[in-house]
């Protein structure tokens, strides 16, 4: 019994080491936040995400796409369908080849504005454009950012926040920006929040950190929108499976009374 | 021996197919050690997992797109638009975990309780047949997302077979259907993931055929000897499995509701982009140890171990250790000389058995660090411990270890027990 | 070697607290039962209902269309899910002569049972014998001998308001369901 209680010390102890372990340090751990989605109750602050909504439209959708969304899915933001059309229908997207069967016209091609169903409008047409546009850089999508980063919604709002003077002796090549947080600490993104860069509608004050909080619990959910509903629906099957697994030990107990 | 039911219904479908009688003998009267501890239940647990891997994955099978350019949006699609396709997929990958813990606590209790030894010998070689088909199972599976870690996971474990002589090249060719990992690739990985469940199956069944034909072990490693030593699996062994497997859902569904990455990369949600390679390729948790084995062999073989005729790359070094660590286990049954089962009676070879499976933890955490510097020391160390012990320390144990007395019988160590 | 009897022995559980225990594990036995049975129905659940439609499939489950650029006399197709749907402004002639009676003999219906505007005709444009799309909404296209749809595929003929007159297509095309959200604007399904 007691070889069994070490082992499985043991086993813990090195599992949780081995899940932890950090990839070579290029650059310094994002310090932990408080989102309204951590823990067991994790839920959405769906104030803040309409903010971070509104920070991502008015600054990042220059650059950055989120073609997981589709504006259908703003609904869940709060906004009411027709507000969500509305959206929707400020932006144009491709559209399909007219009667005549062509794409574009004059060279440029054919838009129509966005219909719910549609995915959220990208600024570049490809990667190429994108690069093109950017200096050879290619800025990434951002549906799926926090769970494809260590650290996550951590890591972005420390990256977010994180830009300033390189230190001494620092070789920061031409067109690039010292970020702390970023690998190698050299980032071809200039800073993108300034403060008061937004004016926001529920009032609250714009500072950076602030408008940095709110895009990246927007993009939280952006990564996981089912997150409010798989943990309710965790709490009352793990609930449920405690009062279950409760029962079968008794009986476990009960039939197995008479071998002991 | 056809028992007569009071079911007119049963007794039709038995007499031409006796398959009510079949289960009422191998699953309800079924004589089984009244001795065996907690550890007896991830037999059970693991079939019941690879049942529960088939049905999520049958789920998922019918929203996904094999194509590079539509694999990783289908999953995504299936994770938002699909009626609980989060809850299918979640499920999916961290049962996928689950199973790999399950197995190796399962091959570890048996290595512990001599459950490989004379008569069961081929059950155990047919576990190490589901193992290796597992990891292939999984191997192919994780490419599917078509993540950044699938695409060069793939690239990294196919380019390995390019080691065998003389058709080395051609090999690695046949396997990518092309000149590189691609659509065709692809294509073909998810036919294999669909199809070598289903092997694994058919090796599950004969698994528990040749387990029916001398019974369970026990933590004792005495034989069953008379009825005294055993009891019906209906009712105690049913009702043990299901509270070990309400345990088992506690801890699964608890990742799955609440920590459903834990076990994963980052950076299989960045798309699979050929001409950028992630910083650090790593396969899933579960390879660790053998990753680890694959990168310990030093660059220059001959410098290391003297005088070699036959130059072979470490590369080919590298494989051939990481393969043979699994094949190596196929022989365990004749590499442990002991005429003793249990490490419980086995004191000296205790101390080693824990001691290999530090080593085994410790090569899965060195699989996951850069093999660079004090790591690759250790790693190279771990892995020349895990030969060691299998090749050396089992063999001499198992014929100079002064054993402890063992019991008299199964129902004998019970009443000792008891009456402590 | 244990042997292969039904009862293996001494192992077999009996009632050793007498009535109240029984009763007790009975109890124990049979919630415990319910409680899994529950579960496992819990548990079916999502497995079934993952082959339900998905909500980006629900979200193309409607379709809007705008009516302002169809002048009278011409027809559009437009598709609604994965169907071609004819709608067309019907001219006074047209109008007229589809009210002028309750169309065919095998499917008879009154005009206004099959259109909310007179002039706006909604139809499924899939001919109800065997699923081929009927002519009738290009200029130039053969309209059949009652002025509507004319089905290549075997002959079935429709008047202007949809309905089945000549052939073996056993209704007439069918309307689906839609509302007016405007004066110029339907949303289909």
């Amino acid at each position: 019994m007691k070889s069994t209680i070490l082992a499985a010390i043991a086993v813990c102890a090195l599992s949780i080491a081995g899940a932890t372990s950090a990839s070579a340090a290029e650059s310094i751990k994002a310090p932990a936040q408080k989102w309204s989605t951590d823990g067991v109750a994790g839920h959405f602050d769906r104030a803040q995400l309409k903010r971070g909504w509104q920070i991502y439209k008015s600054v990042c959708a220059a650059c950055h796409s989120v073609h997981q969304l589709s504006y259908r899915n703003l609904v869940d933001l709060g906004f009411s369908e027709a507000e969500a059309k509305a959206i929707a229908a400020g932006d144009n997207v491709p559209a399909g080849p007219n009667d005549a069967g062509e794409t574009h016209v004059d060279g440029q091609p054919i838009m129509r504005p966005a219909l719910l169903s549609d995915k959220i409008a990208a600024p570049y047409a490809n990667a190429k454009a994108a690069r093109a546009a950017n200096n050879g850089a290619f800025p990434p999508d951002l549906s799926l950012m926090t769970k494809a980063r260590k650290g996550g919604a951590d890591y972005v709002h420390a990256l977010l926040t994180g830009y300033k003077e390189p230190p001494a002796g620092f070789q920061l090549q031409l067109g690039m920006n010292y970020n702390a947080y970023f690998p190698g600490y050299q980032i071809a993104m200039p800073a993108p929040l300034v403060e008061g860069a937004v004016t926001y509608e529920d009032g609250t004050n714009a500072t950076i950190d602030q408008m940095s909080k709110d895009v990246s619990a927007f993009l939280i959910w952006s990564a996981e929108p089912e997150l409010e509903n798989r943990k309710r629906m965790g709490i009352k099957i793990l609930a449920f499976l405690l009062v279950f697994t409760a029962l079968l030990f008794a009986l476990k107990r009960r039939i197995w009374s008479d071998v002991h | 021996m056809a028992t007569e039911y009071k079911n007119p219904v049963l007794r039709w479908i038995d007499y031409r197919l006796p398959i009510i009688s079949m289960l009422e003998h191998s699953a309800v009267s079924y004589p089984t050690p009244k001795n065996l501890n907690y550890w007896w239940n991830f037999g059970s647990l693991a079939g019941i997992v690879l049942v529960i891997m088939i049905a999520t994955g049958v789920f998922l099978a019918m929203q996904y797109t094999p194509h590079t350019m539509m694999a990783f949006d289908s999953v995504e699609r299936i994770m938002r638009d699909v009626n609980y396709g989060w809850l299918i997929r979640y499920l999916h990958v961290n049962g996928a975990s689950m199973f790999f813990i399950i197995v190796y606590i399962h091959m570890f209790r048996g290595m512990y309780y001599g459950s490989y030894k004379e008569p069961r010998e081929l059950l155990w070689i047919i576990g190490v047949l589901i193992f290796l088909t597992m990891m292939a199972t999984a191997f192919v599976g994780y490419t599917l997302p078509w993540g950044q870690m699938s695409f060069w996971g793939a690239t990294v474990i196919t380019n390995l077979f390019s080691v065998v002589p003389f058709v080395g090249d051609w090999i690695v060719q046949w396997l990518w259907g092309g000149f590189s990992v691609d659509n065709p690739t692809l294509n073909r990985f998810f036919a294999l993931h669909y199809l070598l469940p289903f092997i694994i199956f058919a090796l599950v069944f004969l698994h528990l055929w040749a387990l029916h034909t001398h019974k369970s072990n026990n933590p004792s490693g005495v034989e069953i000897k008379g009825d005294k030593d055993t009891i019906p699996f209906h009712p105690y062994y049913t009702i043990k499995d299901s509270f070990g497997l309400g345990v088992f859902l506690l801890i699964y569904l608890g990742f799955t509701f609440f920590a459903p990455n834990f076990f994963g990369e980052p950076d299989n949600y960045i798309p699979a982009d050929p001409l950028v390679t992630p910083a650090h390729i790593v396969p899933e948790w579960y390879f660790l140890p053998f990753y680890a084995m694959l990168r310990a062999v030093p660059d220059n073989f001959i410098d290391v171990f003297g005088i070699l005729p036959i130059i072979i790359s470490a590369k080919a070094a590298g494989v051939v250790v990481m393969f043979g660590s699994i094949i190596l286990l196929i022989f365990l049954p004749w590499l442990d000389t002991s005429k003793v089962r249990s490490a419980n009676f086995r004191p000296v070879f205790k101390w080693f058995f824990w001691l290999f499976l530090l080593n085994c933890l410790m090569l899965g955490y060195v699989g996951g660090q850069p093999a660079e510097g004090a790591m690759l020391t250790i790693g190279r160390l771990c892995t020349f411990w895990y030969f060691f012990h299998l090749l050396v320390v089992v063999p001499f144990l198992g014929k100079y270890e002064r054993t402890l007395p063992l019991p008299e019988s199964i129902s004998a160590a019970v009443m000792a027990k008891e009456s402590k | 070697m244990a042997d292969h009897t039904t009862t293996a022995g001494h192992g077999a559980p009996h009632g050793s607290h007498g009535d109240e225990g029984d009763s007790r594990r009975d109890f124990l036995l049979l919630s415990t039962i319910a409680v899994g049975v529950t579960g496992a129905g819990l548990a079916a659940w999502p497995f079934i209902d993952t082959m339900n439609p998905s909500k980006d499939v629900l979200a193309l489950a409607s379709t809007e269309v705008d009516l302002s650029p169809i002048g009278e006399g011409q027809s559009i197709t437009v598709m609604w899910r994965g169907k071609p749907v004819f709608i067309r402004k019907r001219t006074p002639g047209e109008i007229a002569e589809a009210q002028k009676s309750m169309g065919g003999d095998k499917d008879p219906q009154a005009d206004d049972k099959r259109t909310k505007k007179p002039e706006w005709l909604v139809v499924i444009g899939i001919c109800t014998h065997l699923g081929c799309i009927p002519l009738g909404q290009r200029t130039g296209d053969p309209k059949g001998d009652y002025n509507g749809w004319f089905c290549p595929c075997h002959g079935s003929a429709y008047d202007t308001s949809g309905r089945i007159r000549v052939g073996p297509a056993p209704r007439n095309l069918d309307v689906p369901p839609y509302q007016f959200t405007g004066d110029t604007t339907i949303l289909i399904g």
